[in-house]
């Protein structure tokens, strides 16, 4: 018998015996999670099924985090609903305030080699930690938080080698839009992504989370990192090394396609309008003046993320045609950036920061595009219409990038100001 | 039988519920008054009972949101055939009731007069007179089809044990 993937070590130890690629095996789940945009569905859902209760309300979570706080009555509404039932399951409820979901996952429940489902296509952001995380509707979610169990399908892996040193102002979000622009918005769709080679060794939990969190926008299941040295450190640095374990695909394990990338030859990349896969160099792009900047969501939100446009920021003045928006991804980050100063060099500059939570990128609130309005954002999706008007642009880029943008008020490239 | 509706590639949940109607997802007939509005305006006012939305790639690329889905079986749509769907979005329309069938859409102009047969893994193109073959389901998911979606699947069963 052939090695295994971290998938199949993952699924298999969840449904009780070896399991290949391609089966369709029902899998205990570690962690359920909703959101208070599929959440209030979810309550729908299990109620129509006669089930109420959690099978296991402690590793059940509502996140309140899409439009926190409420910026509607409707909305309010949606949140009392979670709330109350959250109160009466005895489900963990994670408040306005506490921030984006994946981003407390990693905090605070997820553990590598867990299997985590969750209502938000985002969820293989806890591949950070080689946590197998994947996206599922309402309906799904709230048969997983009813039944502590799933079906799925032990998906095909393809390994995704990065070796070499990124060049200045060149981070993981371009290595994960270079692959998306190389195999396209479906050139993944159903399998999962595992990330391996030297750069990937060197990159903090932060970085990696920006990788996993974007596999879906190659279609995968999954993005997945083998836990390691740095993950331990990560797990210890938020109070809960013990949830450490190792966990590593087989030598010989069965990839369905290797994928090389070299992170010498990387530069800045851009996903233009309307589509992730609309990946272009940034040199590339012409002259793109900009209305808002948005540095934040589940994508790049972190403290890493914040450190590098505040240090591009420090001491100037954001351009006077546009707005700058930060939004830290959770209570944490924004804790961390208080402490630090990082929150200060935004104002200063004359950003504005926000409450955590997902903020401008899904259009509820916080940044919300007119017609006709360009938009430079840290997001993981620029679909037409998704920030507000069905005729804004968004494009999508680095912390870096979106900096440097925030100084001249056109699309542009960091390494000229780092 | 029912009209095709023709949309392109890379149809987005935010385009088929954008984020502007976020409010309204509660209050799934007004959302619906919204579905495809990013792809096609027109579409939510002049959608027939029994119409079906014909596509090409990657349909449903985006977010988890069910509603999507579920706004396209409100608005009366029968299935939704496409060369290819995005994974959330095609196990979503199992679950809720709604045949997402991936055939070769290429064979269905707008306006084509359409008949699905589910038991014989047929699209009937009635206008042109050619009948589209499509891969049966993966059992799992033929079968919370057949019963109805996986709250009915589920409410009968109590488990997902199939």
């Amino acid at each position: 018998m052939t090695g295994k993937t971290l998938s199949e070590k993952i699924i298999g130890e969840h449904c009780g015996r070896e399991v290949k690629a391609g089966e369709v095996v029902i899998v205990n789940v570690d962690l359920s999670y909703v959101q208070d945009g599929t959440g209030p569905l979810t309550v729908r859902r299990m109620k129509e099924m006669g089930l109420e209760k959690a099978y296991n309300p402690k590793k059940t979570i509502f996140f309140l985090d899409h439009a926190s706080p409420s910026p509607r009555m409707e909305l309010s509404n949606d949140h009392e609903l979670l709330r109350d039932f959250a109160r009466k399951a005895g489900i963990t409820l994670s408040d306005v305030g506490n921030g984006i979901s994946h981003h407390n996952s990693l905090e605070k429940y997820a553990c590598p080699g867990d299997i985590i489902v969750g209502a938000d296509s985002h969820t293989c952001t806890n591949g950070a930690i080689g946590a197998f995380g994947t996206g599922m509707g309402s309906t799904d979610v709230a048969a997983a938080i009813a039944l502590g169990k799933t079906w799925m399908k032990v998906p095909e892996t393809y390994l995704v080698t990065v070796n070499g040193r990124l060049p200045k102002g060149v981070y993981s979000k371009d290595i994960i839009l270079h692959l998306i622009g190389s195999i396209s918005a479906n050139g993944a769709t159903y399998k999962a992504l595992e990330f391996t080679g030297d750069t990937i060794s060197d990159m903090s939990t932060a970085a990696r989370s920006t990788i996993a969190n974007m596999s879906v926008e190659a279609g995968a299941k999954a993005g997945l990192f083998t836990p390691d040295d740095e993950t331990r450190n990560f797990l210890k640095a938020m109070g809960r090394e013990e949830a450490f374990r190792e966990l590593k695909s087989d030598e010989d394990a069965e990839f369905e396609k290797r994928i090389e990338i070299n992170a010498n030859e990387l530069e800045p990349l851009i996903a233009c309008p309307h589509l992730v896969d609309n990946v272009k160099k940034i040199s590339e792009i012409g002259k793109v003046k900009v209305d808002e900047v948005f540095i934040g969501t589940s994508c790049n939100g972190r403290l890493e993320d914040l450190h590098i446009a505040a240090s591009i920021l420090k001491g100037h003045t954001i351009n006077p045609n546009l707005r700058v928006i930060v939004t830290p991804a959770s209570r944490r980050v924004y804790m961390e950036a208080l402490r630090d100063g990082t929150i200060e060099t935004f104002m200063d500059a004359g950003a504005l920061v926000t409450a955590s939570g997902c903020g401008a990128c899904d259009g509820v609130h916080l940044g919300i595009l007119g017609d006709g309005e360009v938009c430079l954002a840290t997001q993981p999706r620029n679909f037409k219409g998704r920030m507000g008007d069905a005729d804004s642009f968004i494009y999508l880029g680095n912390p870096a990038v979106a900096a440097a943008t925030a100084l001249t008020g056109e699309i542009s490239d960091p390494r000229e100001v780092m | 039988m029912g009209k095709a509706w023709k949309f392109g590639d890379s149809i987005s949940t935010d385009l088929i519920a954008p984020g502007r109607y976020f409010h309204l997802r509660s209050n799934l007939p007004e959302l619906t008054k919204h579905v495809l509005e990013g792809a096609r305006p027109e579409f939510a006012s002049q959608v027939q009972s029994g119409d079906f939305v014909v596509a090409g790639e990657n349909f449903g690329l985006g977010s988890s949101r069910e509603h999507a889905p579920t706004i396209i079986k409100v608005a009366g749509v029968k299935a939704v055939l496409a060369k290819s769907f995005a994974r959330i979005f095609f196990r979503n329309c199992i679950n809720i009731g709604l045949p997402a069938i991936t055939c070769n859409t290429d064979e269905i102009d707008e306006g084509d007069e359409l008949e699905l047969d589910m038991e014989k893994g047929v699209v009937r193109n009635k206008t042109k007179g050619k009948e589209l073959d499509f891969p049966p389901l993966p059992p799992v998911m033929n079968r919370i089809l057949q019963e109805g979606g996986l709250v009915a699947f589920i409410k009968a069963h109590k488990s997902l044990e199939i």
